[in-house]
């Protein structure tokens, strides 16, 4: 630090500031947009492991191999059957490997936004243009477009087989749009929930356990009740249970509008009334999600 | 072996703040479960078997032992506070003992004694239901505890791996290749549920001899061999 300290006695005249020559930035400011942009990105590409050490990169690809190694199987023995139709929906996919995306959301969730507030660097975000909101929503798409990266690439890998062993152009490709509505709600529920419980904690193998319990118990708790209420004959309880877990929520939610026949109990979907509620919960969700996350950041940011 | 300084710490660690109602609510949910399953179904030992076994056996007491486990650890691994702990005149071996023995009862109260609950709440203890999941669930905490605090001195995704071990082998493989059964610590314990209930609502896969030696083998193995990873410790940055 250039300061000279006065010898004498500091008195109003004596004190000065000196110009040591620092040249101010003038060139383009590229601003919030860019910055939003910038944390994006880069939070994408830190979800599979990109841009960083070597063993961070392993459990995500892995977690994608996995997801994509059944489909690929399951398109080889439709072409070597000479099936007429995919031995799964593209609906049921996600729900049968949600195992997988569990741990996904659970590793990549606390990978986003707890070492940000471990290490104290939630400010120095807000110090740039960015403002609680972007920080959040770059964020948050940043995940939900992991997942959907996720979930995705297995049903193009099923649609792209599907096509190349000449299964029906349209019915294919019906079934193809209807599983990417789904995963894509999927991933921001998922992502949403992730964040929200990893925000809570600035420690990272606490916010996995956490994500990953209640992602499973909710499930587990819920697919219990159900089958213990399809036991006792009570088929009309079975849809309302189901809206207490998020995957049996998007399970209800394609079963009701997106042709897909439901996982629950007795195969009883909910009807379009009951699927209208289903929709409106998820939504709600994901809304809901996204300003409890607006409200953690805009007290962290600080 | 056993240091009340570092029991004490490893308590406030695990259960300090609020994690301790974090980790309640998990054992709570289980009994609200119970009480609503027996309110809708009435008291059914096969509906109280599935349910201790789906729910409180194979997910609950996992997760739970997870968190003990590599709590009791990996958190202080992590952020480089253990070479304080280190730097004490206290043997390794005795370090990782004292937390062994922390985990495994925090793992105990809070999923060996809900399910014991939540096993009288669903059918009373017909056919000793309740006493055998808890059993399992007793002696299930005690190999979970010592491997998940072996995978916490192992790597820094411990948590992770616990997991993947906990859902993925045995829930999904130990579902679809028989074989993933004979090493499970689900399974084992069941063997020994199976020695305590008696009837066949509660089986196993797994003998009982062989179940109970693979349980102490892996619990002392692990333990062992965390101590000797905590005595060769290094400390390596951020990831």
């Amino acid at each position: 630090m250039a300061v000279e300290h006065p010898v004498t006695t500091p008195s109003g005249d004596q004190t000065r500031i000196h110009n040591i020559g620092y040249r101010s930035y003038d060139g383009p400011r590229l601003g919030r947009a860019y910055a939003r942009r910038s944390l994006y990105s880069q939070s994408l590409r830190g979800a599979y492991g990109l841009g960083r050490s070597v063993k961070s990169k392993v459990l995500p690809m892995l977690l994608f191999v996995v997801m994509c190694v059944p489909a690929a199987i399951m398109v080889a023995v439709a072409v070597v059957t000479k099936a007429k139709e995919l031995p799964l929906d593209y609906t049921r996919y996600a729900i049968v490997m949600q195992a997988v995306i569990s741990l996904y959301v659970a590793s990549q969730a606390p990978q986003s936004v707890s070492r940000d507030l471990r290490f104290k660097t939630v400010p120095l975000y807000f110090s740039r243009p960015i403002e609680t909101a972007d920080y959040v929503r770059a964020k948050f798409a940043a995940l939900a477009s992991a997942l959907f990266v996720l979930t995705a690439a297995p049903l193009l890998v099923l649609y792209v087989g599907a096509l190349l062993a000449k299964l029906d152009f349209a019915d294919q490709t019906k079934g193809f749009a209807q599983g990417l509505v789904s995963v894509a709600l999927l991933s921001l529920l998922l992502a949403g929930l992730g964040l929200v419980i990893a925000s809570v904690t600035p420690r990272r193998g606490f916010g996995i356990a956490a994500v990953i319990a209640v992602l499973t118990i909710s499930y587990g708790a819920v697919s219990t009740l159900q089958a213990i209420a399809d036991a006792q004959n009570s088929s009309g309880a079975i849809p309302w249970i189901g809206l207490f877990s998020p995957i049996t929520l998007i399970d209800g939610v394609q079963s009701a509008f997106l042709g897909a026949s439901s996982a629950f109990p007795g195969g009883i979907g909910p009807s379009n009334g009951e699927g209208v509620v289903y929709v409106l919960v998820t939504l709600g969700l994901i809304a809901a999600c996204y300003g409890l996350l607006m409200r953690r950041y805009r007290k962290v940011g600080l | 072996m056993y240091d009340p300084t570092v029991a004490r710490l490893t308590y406030r660690a695990l259960l300090g703040r609020r994690r301790a109602l974090i980790l309640g609510a998990l054992p709570l949910l289980l009994i609200v479960i119970s009480v609503v399953v027996r309110a809708l179904a009435g008291a059914d030992d096969q509906t109280a078997s599935d349910l201790l076994g789906g729910l409180a056996l194979a997910t609950m007491v996992p997760i739970i032992g997870v968190i003990a486990g590599t709590g009791a650890i990996g958190p202080e691994i992590d952020d480089g506070s253990v070479v304080y702990l280190l730097s004490k005149p206290v043997k390794r071996p005795t370090i990782i003992f004292t937390k062994l023995i922390v985990a495994i009862a925090v793992t105990m109260v809070f999923s060996a004694l809900p399910t014991l609950i939540a096993g009288f709440i669903l059918n009373g203890n017909g056919q000793q239901i309740a006493v055998a999941y808890t059993v399992a669930a007793l002696v299930s905490s005690i190999a979970y505890a010592a491997v998940f605090l072996l995978l916490g001195t192992v790597s820094r995704h411990a948590v992770v791996f616990g997991l993947v071990y906990a859902l993925i082998w045995e829930a999904l493989f130990g579902s679809l290749v028989p074989g993933a059964r004979t090493l499970s610590v689900q399974q084992w314990s069941l063997a020994v549920a199976h020695k305590v209930a008696g009837g066949d609502l509660v089986t196993s896969d797994v003998g009982l001899t062989t179940a109970t030696v693979l349980l102490v083998v892996v619990t002392v193995l692990a333990t062992w061999y965390a101590g000797q990873k905590l005595r060769s410790l290094t400390l390596a940055g951020e990831e």
